[in-house]
């Protein structure tokens, strides 16, 4: 089959193109940047950028599939930049494909996007929700979502995976940056510490995308998020990633309305002085780290025929082993 | 003002119907029925609700093989019906027979009322008695009961100007009356309820109503009233229903009682957590269709033999009743035949109730018979008659005993309500037990009074006289009892007449009042008897049991035994304020050769043992055995134990208030079975069969198949001869945890292992529902209890059931609280060997008041919910 892989310079986005090319796909990654794919057997590189539709037009020529991963992710950022990428880009692609006759997409959502800004315990898959999303990375995610699931068709099938928080060795979002504050000692844990989150170990959520594609018949038109399963208090989560890297656990507890102000506080600062990269603590991490966001997995399961290969445990140890590589 | 179609009701039902004296808003489901309805329920609401209360029922019934058309009238003048001129009750009464002539509604039909639409549907089924099938009421009235004050806020509502503006002028009467349900309405709910009557014109009917209250015979309605009370009787061979919710600040348990007292062979509900608008606040629409289903669909003509229901084919239908071989005994017996025996049949510590030991009060068989008699005769005097219901507020001892032994013999149901309720669950036991009469210690009584329980109040340990009694509100006292001119007693009670309520813990919802006939009170004496050999009538008096009594149920039974016992100095209503050196010197006061206590007790018998003398050790050596009973004991504990009484042999029976006496297992076999999935118990004792109702992969278990096969964990049903008789006045919970065969599901899941022997596992209610499976939470508390550190576990699920994710839940007193450290919750997960989300740490896991050792997992679950759902929940 002839799969087109978006966004796969990031850690979720280049397994997917690699677990495809092992299996004997025909696989064409589509990015910004070259990246360290292209020499990869049976992955060819297209560069280029997602809100540019003849760039998407030539690379969705003679596709039978799109896994759309490209997204901006940044938790901070004006919202025509969001928009351009998230909404926009979804919607070109759409048209693309439709226009070349691409009969399967599977769209990578986030579960933020159905997400009101309270704990998420034990829920289901929620239809997005751009009105009340929190922050322009969920908002813009949200509206892209409903584009893509309003596209299913009998043409084209879509399906949207919402996997949450992935992670794992190499990466440079999640664990990448706790690990460094952590080392810097400027990790503090919000609230009690207790809040329950369930995350997803990268490999599993490279499984669950490509089961998305393979079972599409059976999916379309349905978001399902993805997770291990394995829900853990945060501080938990914090304690185990600390121990694989070799670093000092977090100690240090701020108020949830601490936090929250110093959030808001330092968008401000952020908003105020035009700066472009992350800050250490917005309102919306300040919320994701001290409220629960764990899911009912029995319909994505069901539904994928896919259950997570690589558990919670086995994960920090694959972690613990990245990190004490020469 | 136009019609809203409210939340919950279906469009279809809607119909506008009129007759002479206006036009009736009517919900009406027959467009909706798929097949000939059963009959016709006629709903009628009160003040100042709507159509709209019935929606539940009409959507239930709507529904089924055997489905019934519900009719529900919004009453002229109320909710979206016209409104016309003022109507009097004897109106109303006219007004809904014109609209069921004007619908040509015919037999059979069913009324169902609320509030005064309970009065006006019983005057109208006393006028249509022909196709009347049956009448069920919610919360309502017909008769101001003797010694009722006119409820208060009625009352208040009828202050002259005061009334109109509360009910009419601006809507707080309707407010309030749905600011009362519990849980609170939704605002779609609370709109469909308001709706009809928004603006002060809409509200007149409902001034009305309040206006129209009979409060004497000079009432204009008054007439109209009698009318109704006066056909009660007629009905009497109709079934009848009554489902209530107590807290209703208007219609109190005092106008239930009433209500029965008219209709005395009703099926009672009440629902302990509900209030006046019951049928917001409790499966109404349910307990109706069963009782339909049970009580009024066999007796319709032509109608198909329904089922009982029974558990499963192929058991006996005739209970196999285990009957010993003598004849019956009444539980007085032994002080008729010993009343010259000048032996001692109690001991107990002077001063009682202090917990400090001094010197012992003996009583003799032949002083304990007399005053049995004695007050007999003077409850009698005093107007105590069979049936009537005493709640007995004494601490265990002889004046207990004395009262207790003098209500069975003349038949008045004696109601024990433990301190170990708490105040406020005593309270809700005694309020809803329809007590006539209390006899209590000064505590009880001042209780009694602080609360306002009604009936004659009895004292117990002050003068008849006293300033004091006369503060309490008590008229008579025991002592002065003891003194009356004897007289014929009344004869003795039938072995099927009530005699006994007790209640259970309360650890798992609302303590449940247990009746028990005396010849089920006379199973469990032959139960205890028979199952540890007690020695009663040896030829060398010595050569008898003597028993220390240190667990309620049981030391009721040992003047009914004829077996002497001592109640040790202590805290009755705290069991760990036994100590060792209290055991010892009560066991030493009697030569006592049994010990009931609980495990709670035991622990701090263990835990104070160093204080005891050379003296106490040997008087303990006489103990030949131990019963700990009310809550698993841990095997660890028992072997302790085994160290302080040498010669006893330890047994645990397992039980409960429904079925005191179930399963024995001793010290050897539990360290021989060693740990296990939960809790053994052991083997059924004489005459009791066990069953177990598997569960199915969701946890739910079986409401027709049970096995007694090995190793398949299901709820345990049990049947025996010295089960209770039913629960009181909770006719739906009567109905959904026993068979017409006999058979009692106890609400406990457990299994049979391979020898034949019960372990429990957990509460059914607390099975845990991850994807996939259920898992009971004994047998994985057991093991991480064996943790270091860890004193006591409780495992919960959080989430949703069928998706429940595990989270344990540990007393460990050296980690800090909250999220346990890494290690720990690493040997906490090893050793219960299941996926943990969390392990969390916490100073007190929330127990029962009486045993302080049922862990209340619904409290530690929600708790661990809140701690896990973060700084934000929603």
């Amino acid at each position: 089959m002839k799969i087109l892989v978006t966004g796969a310079g990031g850690m979720l986005g280049g397994g997917v193109a690699r677990k495809l090319a092992e299996r004997g796909d025909d696989v064409t990654v589509l990015q910004r940047r070259p990246s360290s794919l292209a020499g990869v057997a049976g992955i060819q590189e297209i560069n280029g950028d997602i809100t540019d539709s003849s760039t998407l037009l030539r690379a969705v020529e003679g596709m039978d599939a799109v896994v759309h991963l490209a997204a901006k992710v940044n938790v901070i950022g004006p919202w025509a930049e969001y928009e351009a990428v998230n909404v926009d880009g979804v919607r070109h692609l759409v048209a693309a494909m439709q226009r070349a006759g691409a009969s399967r997409l599977v769209h990578v959502s986030s579960p933020s996007v159905a997400h009101g800004g309270v704990a998420l315990i034990g829920d289901g898959a929620g239809p997005a929700d751009p009105e009340h999303a929190r922050g322009n990375y969920a908002r813009s995610k949200a509206a892209g979502e409903l584009i893509a699931l309003a596209a299913d068709s009998s043409a084209l099938a879509v399906v949207a995976v919402r996997p949450h928080l992935v992670w794992g060795p190499g990466d440079t979002q999640l664990v990448g940056r706790i690990v460094q504050r952590a080392r810097e000692g400027r990790l503090p844990l919000i609230g009690s510490g207790a809040a329950l989150i369930d995350t997803t170990y990268v490999d599993n959520a490279v499984d669950a995308t490509v089961a998305a594609l393979d079972r599409i018949d059976v999916a379309h038109g349905r978001a399902l998020v993805v997770t291990n399963g394995e829900p853990r208090p945060v501080a938990d989560l914090f304690a185990r990633l600390c121990d694989a890297a070799g670093v000092p656990a977090p100690t240090r507890r701020i108020p949830f309305p601490v936090a929250w102000a110093a959030g808001a506080a330092v968008e401000g600062v952020w908003a105020l002085g035009r700066r472009r990269d992350d800050p250490p603590l917005t309102r919306f991490l300040a919320e994701q780290l001290a409220t629960a966001h764990w899911f009912d997995q029995s319909t994505t399961r069901a539904t994928l025929g896919w259950t997570p290969a690589v558990s919670l445990e086995e994960g920090f140890g694959r972690l613990a082993q990245w990190y004490a590589r020469p | 003002m136009t019609l809203k179609i409210a939340e919950g009701v279906d469009p279809r039902w809607v119909r506008s119907v009129a007759t002479a004296e206006g036009t009736w808003h009517v919900l009406d489901n027959q467009a909706v029925l798929d097949r000939e309805p059963v009959g016709t329920l006629l709903c009628v609401h009160g003040n100042p609700t709507s159509s709209y209360l019935w929606r539940h029922v009409i959507a239930e019934l709507s529904t089924g093989d055997r489905p019934w058309r519900v009719i529900a009238m919004d009453q002229l003048n109320m909710g979206w019906s016209s409104r016309t001129g003022r109507r009097r009750l004897g109106q109303r009464l006219d007004d809904l027979g014109a609209l069921t002539d004007e619908l040509g509604i015919q037999g059979p039909v069913v009324t169902l009322g609320h509030d005064w639409g309970g009065c006006i549907s019983l005057g109208w089924a006393v006028n249509h008695r022909a196709g009347l099938a049956g009448v069920a009421l919610l919360n309502t009235a017909v008769h101001q009961p003797p010694g009722s004050a006119l409820p208060f806020l009625i009352a208040a509502a009828r202050l002259p100007g005061l009334r109109r503006l509360v009910t009419a002028t601006t809507p707080i009467f309707l407010q309030g009356t749905l600011a009362i349900a519990h849980p609170r309405l939704t605002p779609q709910v609370r709109a469909g309820y308001l709706d009809p009557y928004r603006g002060a014109s809409r509200r007149g009917g409902i001034d009305e109503f309040v206006e129209d209250i009979p409060v004497n015979a000079e009432h204009p309605s008054w007439p109209a009233l009698q009318g109704i009370v006066d056909g009660l009787p007629g009905l009497s061979d109709r079934p009848a229903l009554m489902l209530w919710g107590p807290r209703d600040p208007v219609f109190t348990d005092l106008y239930l009682r009433d209500l029965r007292s008219r209709l005395p062979h009703a099926k009672v509900h009440r629902f302990e957590k509900a209030g006046h608008l019951v049928a917001e606040d409790a499966e109404v629409a349910r307990a109706v269709r069963q009782w339909l289903e049970d009580d009024v669909e066999p007796r319709l003509p032509g109608s198909p033999a329904v089922p009982s229901h029974r558990t499963t084919d192929g058991l006996p239908e005739v209970i196999q009743r285990f009957l010993p071989d003598e004849a019956r005994r009444s539980l007085w017996a032994p002080l008729e035949t010993r009343a010259q025996d000048l032996s001692p049949a109690l001991v107990e510590p002077t001063g009682h109730g202090s917990g400090q030991i001094g010197s012992w009060r003996t009583t003799t068989w032949m002083q304990l018979s007399g005053d049995v008699h004695r007050v007999a005769a003077g409850l009698t005097a005093s107007g105590v008659k069979p049936g009537d219901r005493v709640a007995l507020l004494v601490p265990p001892g002889a004046d207990l005993t004395v009262a207790l032994y003098a209500c069975l013999r003349i038949g008045a149901v004696a109601v024990i309500a433990d301190a170990g309720l708490g105040l406020p669950g005593l309270h809700r036991a005694i309020r809803g037990s329809a007590v006539k009469h209390v006899i209590g210690i000064d505590r009880g009584l001042l209780a009694a009074r602080a609360l306002r329980w009604p009936g004659q109040k009895i004292s117990v340990g002050i003068a008849a006289g006293s300033a004091r009694a006369k503060a309490l509100g008590a008229g008579l006292a025991l002592e002065d009892l003891k003194k009356v001119t004897l007289i014929d007693l009344p004869p003795a009670p039938a072995e099927n007449a009530e005699a006994m309520v007790i209640f259970t813990s309360g650890s798992t919802g609302p303590a449940k009042g247990v009746v028990y006939t005396h010849r089920q009170l006379e199973g469990v004496r032959d139960a205890l008897r028979s199952a540890y050999k007690l020695r009663t009538g040896s030829e060398n008096p010595y050569d008898d049991d003597r028993f220390v009594a240190a667990f309620a149920p049981f030391a009721l039974f040992g003047p009914g035994l004829g077996v002497p016992s001592v109640v040790p100095a202590m805290d009755v209503t705290a069991p760990r304020t036994l100590t060792a050196s209290a055991l010892a010197q009560a066991a030493r006061a009697l030569d006592a050769t049994v010990v009931f206590a609980s495990p709670a007790a035991l622990a701090n018998v263990l835990a104070t043992s160093s204080a005891l003398t050379a003296d106490d050790r040997s008087a303990l050596t006489g103990v030949r055995l131990l019963l700990s009973a009310g809550a698993p004991v841990p095997a660890e504990l028992l072997t302790t134990l085994q160290g302080l009484l040498p010669q006893a042999e330890l047994h645990t029976p397992y039980g409960m208030t429904e079925a005191l006496l179930l399963t024995d297992v001793d010290l050897p076999e539990l360290v021989a079975a060693g740990p296990g999935n939960g809790v053994l118990v052991g083997r059924p004792m004489p005459g009791v069969e066990i069953r177990i109702s598997p569960l199915d992969a969701d946890g739910r278990a079986s409401r027709t198949e049970t096995t007694a096969k090995t190793a398949v964990t299901g709820e345990i049903l049990v049947r025996a001869p010295h089960l209770k008789e039913r629960y009181d006045q909770l006719w739906l919970t009567q109905r959904e945890t026993s068979t017409t065969d006999g058979w009692h599901r106890t609400g406990d899941v457990g299994h049979f292992d391979a020898d034949g022997r019960l372990w429990v596992e957990g509460r059914l209610i607390h099975v845990i529902r991850p994807a996939g499976g259920f898992v009971t939470p004994y047998g994985v508390e057991q093991r991480i209890q064996t943790v270091p550190g860890v004193r006591r576990a409780a495992l919960v699920g959080i989430g949703r059931a069928g998706a429940h994710q595990l989270v344990a839940v540990v007393e460990a007193p050296d980690a800090e609280l909250g999220v346990a450290p890494l290690e720990l919750a690493a040997a906490v997960r090893a050793a219960a060997g299941l996926e943990l989300v969390a392990v969390l740490v916490t100073d007190a896991l929330k127990t029962d008041i009486r045993h302080n050792s049922k862990i209340d997992r619904d409290e530690v679950g929600r708790r661990a919910a809140a701690l896990l759902a973060g700084s934000r929940s929603s």
